[in-house]
């Protein structure tokens, strides 16, 4: 853990002297500009310049980083004092899978919109990770994107990626249609009824 | 008197059927519109708005439509607390502080206590303020008037400063925290220059890579190299938040509790509804805080309900007799934020009403729908429209009553969420976490930064690097720099505007005390804890 938490000041002191040296940096169109000429308070009567307070936060970063080293070196911080490794195994292998996983949900919803990716990602982690039956998991990973389709793109009209256009074509604008020329008593009950659907087969799960 | 009986006939006109009914279908929309992550109060009212046409055919009622939006904006602000205390994942900025111990006591199996006491501290966080606002309004917001750009600035040190006492003992993690959540808040544009800052990876730094790995040629030919798309957007306060808590502290949990974890007790009876209800006799302090505190917030132009909710939670912690105990699932810490955000918003009203300055991108909105309607706020709207102004006020104080009675009724359906088995939970967390963010800023690019954001703060978190100070800062920094800025432009650089009340800012000699005097507070309050520990240290070495 020592190691660890000198290892993380030492990377969080360079980018703290990184950003410092960002904070000077001028427009990319602007050729003559002179590197930390807008760190100033007053730079010609007009007030800071845009890189002051970056500059001073970035700065007490730094500042911040040093103490956090001096008190790693000197072992009065609880991780310095700490004998237990940063990561144990179980830790390193959820980090894995649970990270891992979020970043192929990430990718799917890249590529084949918010809702096929959360239904995969939902049936990944609940019969993989969480070892729920098979029938549960396929229910719960169909409902849940269906639900939040429906109040998200439908009720809220607040459009989630759709993926590639193939699949925006051939599902979401048809699918899309449909529900948006129902009233919202229809769309009530497309809720309630999965939602039973969903409390049936957690029922039948838990027997 | 006059104001009295005013005020009696804005509420019997507000509790006429059609008013009432809207206030229940109000509050009850917004409840669930600010449970959900990713939308807030004001995607709620901005989205009804629209209904509001229809009320008004219906009931023909100048301040039926009115009524309809304030009932959805409390309603939402009642609701941040849910995904709070439930799902671990403040929906909304004002519930950022909700979460420190709603959390911790949703894990401890008492989230119906945390979800009764904030139900009841929003009620009385809403009542105190509307009585303030319909007994001083003219009054209050000439006293809001009164603070410039330096006094608001030195008021967002002090909320700095009492974020001081939220990171705990390790004092140079807790500064790095807060100067880290304040820097990512100036990613972006600059607001005043219009110039681009701190923008990584840009054009350059991106060909400099690609000609490296022997990709020549133009960046925005290759997926994701394209600044314009990245950082230039800046770092938004929910990628973060959702990022720490919905993502970093699910993982955390994860790791700790190796998915052996049941969230609330698995009958939810009256009783234990009523013996909350009984509870929250531990809470009357911050209870208190929060509606005082955060209605004197509340009505600041360009403060509003989050750091009102935020000062409050600082507050309340730095006056108790057990500070440490905030954090681990102190109803004060969910009864702090909780009255103050409802207070504060109530009071980010007045200066809507009475000057027609938005406090917050809400009350923008309902300008909007008072500009629709007619209205035309401004000092003179209590004496010109009358009978639309105290059936609004009216209004708050039934909707606050309604608001906190529906609350109550739905809190087993809250509570039904947590009855679920931790690994469908977790999962479900995750998943509302990236279609909340998207949502909220119909970006992947921030979908994908609040993710790395959430694994970086749970190696953090490992380290012992208290993050909510960060998530606290990145929501004030803007207006923090943007005050500083004009006071300092205002002053040719001299930082006595902010120290001296003898500093002459408009040449005509006036003293000015209200920022020395906040300034000097916040200073003293950054100074104690430094020089507490520091004693702390020599102690032990003696």
């Amino acid at each position: 853990m020592r190691r660890a938490e000198f290892v993380t000041a030492i990377i969080l002191g360079l980018l703290s002297a990184y950003l410092m040296w960002k904070s000077g940096e001028g427009p990319e169109w602007d050729t003559e500009y002179v590197h930390w000429s807008n760190i100033g308070v007053n730079i010609d009567g007009s007030g800071p310049g845009k890189g002051f307070w970056p500059f001073y936060l970035a700065l007490g970063m730094l500042v911040s980083c040093i103490w956090i080293i001096v008190n790693t070196i000197r072992r009065t911080s609880p991780p310095s004092q700490s004998d237990e490794p940063f990561m144990d195994a179980y830790a390193k292998k959820m980090l894995l899978f649970v990270g891992g996983g979020l970043i192929g949900f990430l990718l799917l919803v890249e590529w084949f919109s918010m809702y096929f990716g959360i239904a995969i990602f939902m049936f990944y982690y609940m019969m993989f990770l969480g070892r729920h039956p098979l029938f549960l998991s396929i229910v719960t990973s169909l409902v849940v994107p269906f639900w939040l389709y429906l109040f998200f793109d439908i009720v809220m009209t607040k459009i989630q990626p759709k993926g590639m256009r193939w699949l925006e074509d051939a599902f979401y604008n048809p699918t899309g249609e449909f529900f948006r020329s129902q009233s919202l008593i229809t769309i009530a009950l497309c809720f309630v009824i999965s939602g039973a659907l969903l409390a049936l087969s957690a029922r039948a799960a838990r027997e | 008197m006059e104001i009295l009986a005013a005020l009696t006939d804005g509420i019997l006109i507000a509790m006429q059927p059609h008013n009432l009914g809207l206030a229940v279908i109000g509050v009850i929309v917004g409840l669930f519109v600010g449970a959900l992550p990713g939308l807030g109060s004001v995607n709620g009212v901005a989205i009804l708005l629209p209904f509001t046409f229809v009320i008004n055919e219906a009931t023909s009622d100048p301040a039926s439509p009115m009524i309809f939006l304030a009932a959805i904006y409390y309603g939402a602000m009642y609701g941040g607390a849910i995904s709070s205390i439930t799902l671990g994942i403040p929906g909304a900025s004002t519930a950022v502080a909700t979460t420190f111990d709603g959390r911790p006591m949703a894990l401890q199996g008492n989230a119906d206590r945390a979800l009764v006491t904030a139900a009841i501290a929003s009620f009385i966080g809403g009542t105190v303020a509307t009585v303030f606002f319909s007994g001083f309004a003219p009054f209050l917001s000439s006293v809001a008037l009164d603070f410039g750009n330096p006094e608001i600035f030195a008021l967002m040190l002090l909320a700095f400063a009492t974020f001081i006492g939220l990171g705990g003992d390790d004092i140079p993690k807790t500064m790095f925290s807060i100067f880290f959540g304040l820097l990512l808040a100036t990613v972006g544009f600059d607001t005043i220059s219009g110039e681009p800052r701190l923008i990584f990876f840009n054009d350059r730094e991106q060909t400099a890579v690609l000609e490296a790995v022997g990709m020549t040629g133009a960046a925005e030919n290759v997926p994701y190299f394209d600044s314009i798309g990245w950082f230039s957007r800046g770092i938004q306060f929910l990628v973060l938040a959702i990022g720490v808590y919905g993502i970093g502290e699910m993982i955390w949990t994860i790791n700790a509790s190796r998915y052996k974890l049941t969230m609330t007790e698995t009958k939810i009876s009256f009783s234990r509804i009523m013996k909350a209800i009984v509870g929250m006799k531990d809470a009357w302090k911050g209870t208190t805080i929060g509606s005082f505190l955060g209605f004197f917030v509340g009505i600041l132009p360009a403060a509003g309900a989050t750091p009102g909710s935020l000062m409050s939670y600082g507050v309340a912690k730095m006056t108790s007799r057990n500070p440490k105990s905030y954090g681990q699932g102190n109803p004060d810490g969910v009864a702090a934020p909780e009255a103050a955000n409802n207070s504060a918003s109530t009071g980010a009203m007045l200066p809507m009403m009475t000057l027609g300055i938005p406090g917050s991108p809400t009350t923008a909105v309902l300008l909007a729908g008072m500009v629709i309607w007619g209205l035309e706020p401004g000092p003179r709207m209590f004496e010109d429209r009358p009978e639309f102004v105290w059936p609004l006020i009216g209004s708050f104080y039934i909707s606050n009553i309604v608001a906190v009675l529906v609350n109550l009724a739905f809190i087993p359906l809250f509570l039904w969420v947590l009855r679920m088995p931790f690994t469908i939970l977790a999962p479900v967390i995750f998943v509302l976490s990236v279609i909340g963010t998207y949502a909220a800023y119909d970006n992947m690019y921030d979908v994908w930064l609040m993710v790395f954001f959430g694994i970086g703060a749970y190696l953090l978190r490992i380290l012992d690097y208290p993050l909510a100070p960060a998530v606290l800062a990145v929501v004030l920094g803007t207006t923090a720099e943007q005050k500083l800025r004009q006071s300092l432009l205002l002053s040719d650089g001299d930082f006595a505007i902010f120290y001296s009340p003898f500093f002459d800012r408009d040449g005509k000699g006036q003293e000015w005390w209200i920022a020395p005097i906040t300034t000097w507070v916040a200073v003293i309050l950054i100074l104690l804890p430094i020089i507490l520990w520091a004693m702390k240290k020599i102690r032990a070495k003696a």
